[in-house]
């Protein structure tokens, strides 16, 4: 489903590698738990798996396709049609309902749009049912994102990376700003989710007590080969 | 591009605040622009109407402009009269269809008085050669039993109400100085003319040999002290003018217009100007440019620096902005999107502000139209936009969305250099 091959990456200006990584891969329905450092490139490296970064050489496919060999605007398209994004944390539009966070993907994806209509009937309809089943109640899909709790707003996010059946669902440290009853409560509807979607999960995180949830673990550091930095993004 | 548009829309409601002081100020300038050129266009077009059919203004030599601000617009004094012979010898030229002599000086509450024979309100025009209605009584007879009779202009007679029948007296000069009222020699009004437009609404109507017996005892501009002359005694007098403040002459053929024109230059007897309107209005066009131009341009930088405070604006919420960039990049936007969010949010606030401008003129031109008219006698037209008032507002909308690509392109750049983790 992801395969990484002789991966490097610098970021423009800088003087040494950021990312040096030979091979990783990650089948089909696996849920990966990446951990490391902050400052040891993790985000880069998910900017590489989203196709928003590309690497200096090697190659990173997603279901096969070399992302380095699309233009610009059809890796856009690609990551709106297979990957589910979720951020440490501002994950929603502010001006934006609940349910239209969750759809924004609908909006730049017809086949996630499909996808969500044909499990449900419609996408809003999707939206609902996945709001739902992530434990979110009604009266608070019409509110602005702004007003819902950190909890609250990380499970939206999550709704929002699962909606229209995405291969690829990347999180980046999603738990770190939740305490434990919530952040076990958000990796409960996470993980779910994804294995009854047979959603691929890439899950980064510092912390290794969720390691044990996963199918599998990569220790960053491990696998990449680049000079260790100061300081890094 | 459709899903953006509405997430444009939202966005900028969400910011409502800033945007709408950005809204007020492009709306602020595009009213400036477009009144001022409201106003341009129609003190232009009641100028030019003042007057038509006319083919020559003859007056004293002085400045072709001034000499048309007096005679026509009643605007200034005349420096030199011209005497009443001079008007019968040009009366006398075969070129000439008729000569209408008047005289200026007088002023009634704030009105300028007219002196004038009767053929006045036959021969002159107005606007598309529009000849002057009575639309109440008749004109002044012009002989001895008519003497003390007006005829007043529509704003006079509607500012201060009169009818047919009310007895009014004139002051000398542009009037406010005491003493200097021609009170003892009353006039009552005998006409009202429809409404022009022009200059002719604002003055009252009276014979030459009415002015000429209201300062009988006048010497020098000052009633002659112990000297006083009744009404009833003065029509023994001789009542004929010596001197006139200007002509209106009119041709049989327009083709002799130069020749006239020259004849009047080199007349013999006194120095002499005449002028076409048409002429001296381009020329006073040509003065008013300077003046107008320096309007426009500090208009023009009004709506500079409103647009400058869109980009500053836009730009400077950009930064707390980057966390929704990289979201939306995050479902899949690409950086031409974010280029579009940005600049559809200009365009949108640019459109705003022209729209809401236009509805502001129309407010302005509503209210302050009938100031105008009555102040200085200038109609502004509540119509529909002149082609100079769509280029206007056509230029501020091209500029508008313009100056919104500047953080458009600073959210371009950043959206390609930030990927999905903002460095803030």
């Amino acid at each position: 489903m992801i395969e990484i091959e002789h991966l490097r990456f610098a970021w423009p200006r800088a003087a040494h590698d950021c990312l040096a990584i030979d091979r990783l891969d990650v089948a089909g329905g696996n849920a990966l738990f990446l951990y490391g450092p902050s400052g040891g490139g993790k985000s880069t490296l998910l900017g590489l798996m989203a196709g928003v970064l590309l690497p200096s050489a090697g190659r990173v496919r997603l279901l096969g396709q070399d992302l380095s060999k699309l233009s610009g605007a059809r890796r856009d398209a690609f990551r709106a049609d297979h990957l589910g994004y979720i951020f440490q944390q501002f994950n929603l539009l502010p001006y934006l309902s609940v349910l239209d966070n969750v759809l924004l993907p609908c909006r730049f994806s017809r086949v996630r749009r499909e996808r969500a209509a044909s499990r449900s009937g419609t996408a809003e309809a999707d939206a609902r049912s996945l709001l739902s089943r992530i434990g979110l109640a009604e009266p608070l899909w019409r509110r602005a994102a702004a007003e819902l709790s950190v909890g609250q707003q990380q499970r939206v996010a999550a709704a929002r990376a699962l909606i229209g059946v995405p291969e690829i669902v990347i999180a980046d440290e999603p738990t770190s700003a939740l305490d434990a009853p919530l952040r076990d409560g958000f990796m409960d509807v996470l993980l779910s989710e994804c294995r009854a979607a047979g959603t691929t999960l890439v899950f980064v995180s510092h912390d290794e007590r969720l390691a044990s949830r996963f199918d599998a673990q990569v220790s960053l550091a491990s696998i990449n080969t680049a000079a260790p930095k100061e300081s890094g993004a | 591009m459709r899903p953006l548009l509405g997430l444009a829309l939202r966005s900028a409601w969400n910011r409502r605040g800033t945007l709408s002081l950005v809204v007020a100020s492009i709306a602020l300038a595009t009213l400036l622009l477009l009144s001022f050129e409201r106003m341009r266009a129609d003190v232009r077009a009641s100028f030019s109407q003042a007057v038509s059919g006319t083919d020559l203004i003859v007056g004293a030599r002085t400045g072709p402009v001034q000499l048309m601000l007096y005679a026509v617009f009643r605007v200034g004094g005349a420096t030199n009269n011209i005497r009443m012979s001079s008007v019968q010898a040009l009366a006398e030229h075969r070129a000439v269809a008729w000569v209408v002599p008047v005289s200026l000086g007088d002023s009634h509450r704030g009105f300028p008085v007219l002196g004038t024979v009767p053929a006045y309100f036959q021969h002159f025009l107005y606007a598309d050669r529009e000849p002057l209605v009575v639309v109440q009584g008749q004109v002044f007879r012009g002989d001895l039993d008519g003497l003390y009779e007006a005829v007043v202009g529509a704003e006079v007679a509607q500012r201060l109400g009169y009818r047919v029948g009310d007895r009014i007296t004139l002051s000398h000069g542009s009037g406010g100085t005491p003493g200097m009222e021609h009170g003892d020699k009353p006039f009552s009004v005998v006409g009202i003319l429809a409404r022009t437009g022009t200059p002719v609404d604002r003055t009252v109507h009276v014979s030459l040999q009415a002015l000429q017996a209201i300062h009988l005892d006048w010497v020098g501009g000052a009633p002659v002290r112990g000297l006083v002359i009744p009404a009833e005694q003065a029509r023994k007098f001789d009542l004929n003018p010596k001197e006139v403040t200007a002509a209106l002459v009119g041709l049989k053929s327009r083709a002799a217009v130069f020749a006239l024109q020259r004849y009047v230059a080199a007349f013999a007897d006194e120095p002499l100007l005449a002028v076409l309107p048409g002429v001296a209005l381009d020329e006073l066009w040509d003065v008013v440019g300077v003046g107008e131009r320096a309007l426009l341009g500090m208009s023009v930088m009004v709506a500079v620096v409103s647009l400058t405070g869109l980009i500053a604006v836009v730009l400077a919420g950009l930064n707390e902005r980057r966390r929704e960039l990289a979201v939306l990049r995050a479902v899949g936007a690409g950086p031409r999107h974010v280029l579009l969010l940005l600049a559809s949010e200009g365009a949108l606030v640019t459109l705003l502000g022209a729209a809401l401008g236009s509805l502001l003129t129309l407010g302005f031109v509503a209210a302050a139209g009938s100031w105008m008219q009555t102040r200085f006698g200038i109609t502004l037209q509540l119509s529909a936009p002149t082609p100079a008032q769509w280029a206007v507002l056509g230029s501020v909308i091209a500029a508008g969305l313009i100056a919104s690509l500047v953080p458009a392109w600073r959210a371009y750049r950043l959206s390609l250099a930030d990927g999905l983790s903002p460095r803030l």
